[in-house]
């Protein structure tokens, strides 16, 4: 079973009072996401990313299209119960501390008492609040209010986690935790649903990638099959050999010496390394590696965003 | 059920940590040890005075702690996005809407009921400094039960304000909800004028319209019997059950309005 399944879904709003003029934030968006998959949603800003997790929460209603979570309808009851969510630059009540946030959260799925004490205190270690669990959220940072928005999503043990831009207000060292526990998430089977702009987060995490651009699917599939055939050349790096052989050798290729007797040629795709690599071998040179040189996701990305295909009029 | 009770009890909790209401308490004390020197400076009216002003603070402070806090229940939720994580949980908008109408009928309680002791401890004084030819000048005792009918009806008028305000609440911005509900209020106590509009127009149109308004508006005059409990006038028993029901009808009509607006709500 899907963990998700987009059909046609749309979102348009109306903008303008005395003149309303209809804006389309997500234009027949279709996918499907694998139980147990990370999927990452990937688009600039106003690509309709946090319009399709809103769309799954329910916060907004569809103008057509359908959703369905974990085969029931999106924003049902039950798939509530089943899924977490993250909402983008989230806000709780600044009068409660993250436990009691916590400990709230956990009642509203009927989990009191010492177990919810039990499930706040150890989703708060888990995303590195524990110290500062009976401070007041007043007074966090806005890295620390992103992981208690973490922990909050996870407060329920879900089976599908969605997380709107995971990545956002924290430093380095968060980001290298947040990126940990999605991986411990996938590891326990749970479905990571996120969006970003951070495309080294996608390309670390996820299985799949959808990107979005002004609300519609530009692209989706695995990240090495949609690099896969974006190899533009090899980068070869051989050593104990001489600038004059390499010169002779690789001609037209751009040669980087990288050592007294190591070099590394950007070798154009015309040519075929298998044989290049033989002459070097014949003249006495040894191969340190061979690596076909490919677009990374953020040369993909830029690429398909600039020229989404063409939208139809609302 | 279980989820309403647990958002009310979050909407105390915030209510509670809200400076504003503290205030708000600390005034209504202030309020009521005045009544006592307002008391003194009216001879032989004292008591009288004393009821007035008590059930008019009571009455108009739990007025603005229904319309300040009832305004911003649901507008602010949306406004700093907590609502985000709450309608994520699972937690339907109806359920949302009523938690979020009893966690202030809850905190409407609690601060009614320490302004009504605060009320009756200014009353006990008075009784106990009174001798008993005082006592027989007035018009009903001090401690007078009948009070307790006309502080259960103010309650019951700020449960329908409550109501009005969170209405409001669901599609307006604080501000245009505090001029709405304010206005509903003034409005709800000539209520009973339109009804008897007949009696000073001529024009049938008018009469029509004056009856629609009459029964559309909320009626607020039903819940007032201060004057009649002050002055040791009887308040039958009929009247305030139907002054209640009426209450309770007109609190369902408003809730399942505001339910039914904030269920098509898209949270941008």
């Amino acid at each position: 079973m899907s963990a998700i399944r987009l059909e046609e879904l749309t979102k348009r709003y109306t903008e303008g009072f005395w003149r309303p003029r209809p804006y389309t934030a997500l234009d027949r968006l279709s996918l499907t996401v694998e139980s147990g998959e990370v999927f990452g949603c990937l688009g600039p800003n106003g690509a309709g990313k946090t319009t399709t997790l809103k769309l799954l929460m329910a916060l907004v209603r569809p103008t057509s299209g359908q959703a369905e979570i974990l085969g029931l309808p999106a924003g049902s009851v039950e798939v509530r119960r089943r899924v977490g969510y993250l909402p983008e630059n989230p806000s709780f009540y600044d009068h409660l501390s993250a436990e009691e946030l916590l400990i709230y959260f956990a009642g509203l799925f009927g989990c009191t008492g010492a177990e919810a004490r039990r499930r706040a205190a150890a989703r708060l270690d888990e995303v590195g609040l524990g110290a500062e669990r009976r401070m007041p959220i007043r007074k966090y940072s806005k890295g620390m209010v992103q992981r208690v928005g973490i922990a909050q999503a996870l407060i329920n043990d879900p089976e599908l986690v969605f997380l709107d831009e995971p990545m956002s207000g924290l430093d380095p060292i968060g980001r290298r935790d947040v990126r940990a526990l999605i991986m411990r998430l996938r590891d326990r089977g749970c479905t990571v649903f996120f969006s970003s702009h951070v495309l080294a987060d996608a390309e670390a995490l996820c299985n799949r990638v959808a990107v979005l651009a002004k609300g519609r699917l530009v692209a989706e599939g695995r990240v090495s099959d949609l690099l896969a055939f974006r190899v533009h050349g090899w980068e070869l790096v051989v050593s104990r050999v001489s600038r004059e052989v390499v010169d002779q050798l690789a001609v037209g290729a751009r040669i980087t010496p990288i050592g007294p007797d190591r070099f590394a040629i950007d070798v154009p795709l015309a040519v075929a390394p298998e044989r290049l690599l033989q002459d070097f071998v014949a003249q006495g040179a040894s191969l340190v590696s061979l690596n076909p040189m490919r677009d990374t996701l953020e040369d993909f990305f830029v690429e398909s965003v600039a020229a989404p295909p063409a939208r139809p009029e609302a | 059920m279980r989820l309403v009770g647990r958002l009310a009890v979050g909407v105390f909790k915030e209510s509670v940590r809200d400076r504003v209401l503290y205030g708000l308490v600390i005034f209504a004390a202030v309020l009521m040890a005045a009544t006592y020197l307002l008391g003194q400076l009216t001879a032989g009216q004292d008591i009288k005075i004393i009821k007035d002003l008590g059930l008019a603070s009571i009455s108009t402070l739990g007025l603005f702690m229904a319309v300040f806090v009832g305004i911003g229940l649901v507008w602010r939720e949306v406004e700093r996005r907590s609502i985000y994580n709450l309608l994520s949980k699972p937690v339907t908008r109806e359920q949302f809407i009523l938690g979020k109408y009893a966690g202030l009928v809850l905190t409407l309680a609690v601060n009614v009921a320490a302004m009504t002791a605060a009320f009756y401890l200014v009353l006990a004084y008075m009784n106990w400094n009174a001798d008993d030819i005082m006592r027989r000048s007035w018009p009903a005792p001090a401690l007078d039960p009948a009070l307790m009918i006309a502080i259960g009806l103010i309650g019951v008028e700020l449960l329908v304000v409550t109501a009005v305000a969170l209405f409001f609440s669901t599609f307006s911005s604080p501000f245009l909800s505090a001029v709405l509900t304010l206005a509903l209020w003034v409005v709800g106590h000539f209520n009973d004028d339109l009804k008897h509009f007949d009696a000073v127009v001529d024009s049938r149109p008018a009469v029509w319209v004056a009856r629609a308004l009459y029964y559309l508006l909320p009626d607020l005059s039903a819940f007032d019997v201060k004057s009649q409990v002050v002055h040791g006038l009887p308040v039958p028993a009929a009247a305030v059950a139907l002054a209640v029901g009426y209450g309770a009808v007109y609190i369902a009509f408003l809730l399942v309005a505001a339910m039914l607006i904030f269920q098509r709500k898209d949270l941008q």
